[in-house]
């Protein structure tokens, strides 16, 4: 995992003006799920991710909107690989993005990292309680990570393609990213 | 009598990018929870979203209040995609047309003018639930 740090966030910016190519955001899409309190924390992970963790590599959009929205709205997933955060195994966010728009490239699901993290069930879909509390900080860090794995590998597809440009005509062949991203340095 | 009689479906949105969003949230739960907790239930937006058959068929036997949070209306369009009806759909914009002095700030965690704007909105959507439960009919729609 790459962490982030603003000279990582400048390296990352100067990528992509170099490529050339337009500016990629991840975009992070949260069930919001009114009913439970684990619906209340994906809403409030997410805001963390967009607001504080990750503000100038997230964008979001409303969940709905996938069906009450125009067209630009249902092409968002293409324009933006995407990270769905589900309170719970219904999966609304994730579904409903995949089928309205285009498959998400991670999901989580916040019922399944308190389970597996061990943490008390979150209470209080409208005033979290203090589990809820740790769930949304568990939640965040989690995405803000995936945010970062994203990120990381499309610099190095968009690197890549022009590192293994010039290095193909060096030589043929080469290494793989330490990454694990697949892409050619 | 059947137990949906005189009930009403609380849909509010699901808006997590605007204030508004979390004064219709918190307007519903101000409804569902605080005020008139034994005839509403409240229904999460996401499962209309993604066509949950069991909330599909709440929906389309029981009367929907719709809260939105923006012009988009995705509450009170996606009740209506789903085979419901609207009795009554308020919009965030509009209470706070009519409250100038209660402007919502704040997403994560509201303001008290964004609360209190919340507040208004929900008892003012208590006349509608207690008279359906008074009459257990709906009237039709109406917009506030």
């Amino acid at each position: 995992m790459r962490p982030w740090t603003p000279l990582a966030h400048r390296e990352w910016r100067k990528g992509q003006l170099m490529s050339e190519g337009p500016e990629r955001k991840v975009g992070i899409i949260a069930c919001s799920g009114e009913e439970l309190a684990e619906g209340t924390v994906s809403r409030l992970a997410a805001l963390r991710v967009l607001d504080s963790l990750r503000p100038h590599d997230t964008v979001t959009l409303c969940l709905p909107l996938f069906l009450a929205g125009g067209p630009d709205d249902r092409t968002f997933a293409r324009h933006h690989p995407t990270i769905t955060v589900d309170g719970c195994d219904l999966r609304c966010a994730a579904r409903a993005t995949e089928m309205y728009s285009k498959k998400p490239v991670h999901s989580l699901v916040v019922s399944e990292l308190v389970a597996e993290e061990r943490l008390r069930k979150p209470e209080g879909r409208r005033q979290l309680n203090e589990a809820g509390r740790q769930a949304v900080e568990l939640t965040a860090e989690r995405l803000a990570a995936l945010v970062d794995t994203v990120i990381s590998k499309e610099t190095h597809v968009s690197d890549g393609a022009r590192v293994a440009g010039a290095s193909a005509r060096r030589k043929k062949g080469g290494d793989s990213c330490s990454c694990r991203s697949g892409s050619a340095v | 009598m059947s137990k949906d009689q005189g009930r009403v479906v609380v849909v509010p949105c699901s808006g997590i990018g605007k204030p508004s969003g979390s004064v219709s949230r918190e307007a519903a739960y101000e409804l569902c929870e605080s005020l008139r907790p034994q005839n509403t239930e409240l229904v999460a937006l996401s499962k209309l979203v993604l066509g949950d058959a069991a909330t599909h068929e709440t929906v389309a036997r029981t009367p929907c209040v719709a809260i939105d949070g923006c012009q988009q209306m995705c509450a009170s369009k996606m009740v209506k995609k789903s085979g419901g009806t609207v009795i009554h759909a308020v919009a965030v914009l509009d209470a706070f047309r009519r409250h100038r002095e209660l402007k919502a700030e704040g997403i994560a965690e509201l303001n008290d003018a964004g609360r209190k704007l919340a507040r208004v909105m929900a008892e003012e959507l208590v006349e509608t639930v207690d008279a359906l439960g008074s009459s257990g009919v709906a009237k039709g729609a109406t917009h506030v």
